[in-house]
């Protein structure tokens, strides 16, 4: 679902990523652990396009995103854009938009569905979420968990093959660790691939089906961490 | 007093003249200040620099010498307008900066983090601006756009150099006409008058916006 192939990036002369190399299987759930600064932050943005690396390559969904460290053109990313879905660190909701059209925006634009189409699926999606009673309430009005949700939900209904977290439980209350994990892991069941990034290494215990560490733009499979900062 | 009674058909046809430059130099300059603000953040360098040369020229002399220039200046290279016409040109192209400028600081005031959420949901960089960055950037500039409004209203009296009876003219008119200062008090006042009420508009529109934080 998706590979990253020798991936170098350089921030000025700062070396971020070192030649990172990663693949994730259809349906599975990776973690990627690290400390700050380590470059699993930049890892997840290359892979989402919001920055270019300078080398390497990498496919979503058998697609080429990149190739020796060319992106492609718009239009191609456009249809990349529909396979991968990214939940931000804090959300990026669209503050003058209700929960319902937060969700419905893309659908529409981007899909071409007709507003009820994307309507009734945003309202399941949101049913599933528990979110359905706070459809016409504006992201202000929402606790942080509640908001978290609805990050998930504008990605989920563009129908990702894989969704990608930044650091799902750093903006959360420690107790909803879990019902994070529950409901990423929930997603999963219906065969979509996740990419999380985390330095919560509890999160990640409870979430992953397998766990990498970055250290130092540097990846390797397990837990060679003994501890991270919280 | 009687006399107010007598001058105010004048100082109302002079108020007449007043808002029409005032509503179609609004109607004119705010999307053309919506077009500079995206030229001057836009990633091309030749749209930057060149809308940035309009502002600078545009803000860098005063509105009084660009009435003269389009009205009377032009027609030396073969360009004319009628006076109402080089008016409206005027004030659009000129406060068609001063609005640019403010759009272009409230789009720079919105979170980067707006543009990638929508990047990464595929969003064209049409719709972002549109339906994502725009309309969160206009309730960002609803003050400054009403100190602009307001001048507005008392710059139009500038039309007088073309010969155009606004308000004020009218006012200065009757004032050494009658050896008086009351028609000025009184054009004073009725600019009061406007101005408190497109004030109250602009409150208005600021508390539908606030419908979000």
């Amino acid at each position: 679902m998706l590979k990253v192939n020798n991936v170098k990036k350089k921030f000025g002369d700062a070396e971020v990523l070192k030649g990172v190399n990663l693949e994730i299987a259809q349906g599975e759930i990776l973690v990627v652990v690290g400390h700050s600064g380590g470059g699993k932050t930049t890892l997840l943005r290359c892979v989402n396009a919001l920055e270019h690396c300078d080398e390497g390559d990498i496919e979503i969904n058998g697609k080429i995103l990149c190739k020796d460290g060319k992106y492609v053109d718009k239009k191609s990313l456009k249809e990349i854009r529909k396979d991968i879905g990214l939940v931000f660190q804090n959300f990026n909701l669209f503050p003058h938009m209700t929960v319902l059209e937060n969700l419905i925006e893309a659908p529409q634009k981007v899909l071409g569905w007709t507003k009820e189409e994307a309507i009734k699926n945003a309202e399941e999606t949101l049913g599933f979420l528990n979110l359905l009673e706070k459809k016409e309430n504006y992201p202000f009005e929402l606790s942080g968990g509640q908001k978290q949700r609805v990050a998930i939900g504008r990605a989920l209904v563009l129908e990702p093959k894989i969704m990608c977290f930044d650091e799902p439980t750093s903006a959360l209350d420690p107790g909803l660790t879990g019902e994070v994990a529950n409901l990423i892991k929930s997603l999963s069941v219906k065969g979509m691939s996740m990419m999380i990034i985390t330095h919560d290494m509890d999160f990640a215990k409870k979430v992953a089906d397998r766990i990498v560490s970055m250290n130092l733009g540097k990846l390797q499979e397990g837990l060679i961490f003994d501890e991270l900062e919280s | 007093m009687s006399y107010i009674l007598e001058i105010m058909p004048q100082v109302l046809e002079g108020l007449k003249v007043t808002l029409e430059i005032f509503i179609l130099t609004l109607i004119l300059s705010v999307p053309l200040g919506i077009v500079i603000a995206v030229m001057r953040t836009s990633k091309s360098l030749i749209l930057k620099q060149v809308s940035g040369a309009y502002v600078l020229i545009m803000r860098g002399t005063p509105l009084l010498l660009q009435i003269i220039v389009i009205f009377f200046g032009l027609p030396i290279v073969g360009i004319t307008f009628d006076r109402f016409p080089a008016a409206i040109l005027a004030f659009t192209l000129n406060y068609g900066a001063y609005f640019g400028e403010i759009f272009r600081a409230g789009i720079l005031s919105i979170d980067n983090g707006q543009v990638e959420g929508a990047q990464v949901l595929g969003l064209s960089s049409k719709n972002i601006l549109c339906r994502i960055i725009l309309p969160q950037a206009f309730k960002r500039v609803i003050p400054p756009v009403a100190n602009e409004i307001t001048t507005l209203v008392k710059d139009t009296s500038l039309v007088y150099v073309l010969g155009l009876d606004e308000m004020l003219k009218i006012g200065k008119m009757a004032a050494n006409r009658d050896v008086s200062l009351m028609p000025l008090l009184i054009v004073a006042v009725v600019y009061l008058i406007v101005i408190a009420i497109l004030s109250q508009v602009l409150k208005k529109i600021e508390e539908k916006y606030d419908y979000y934080k």
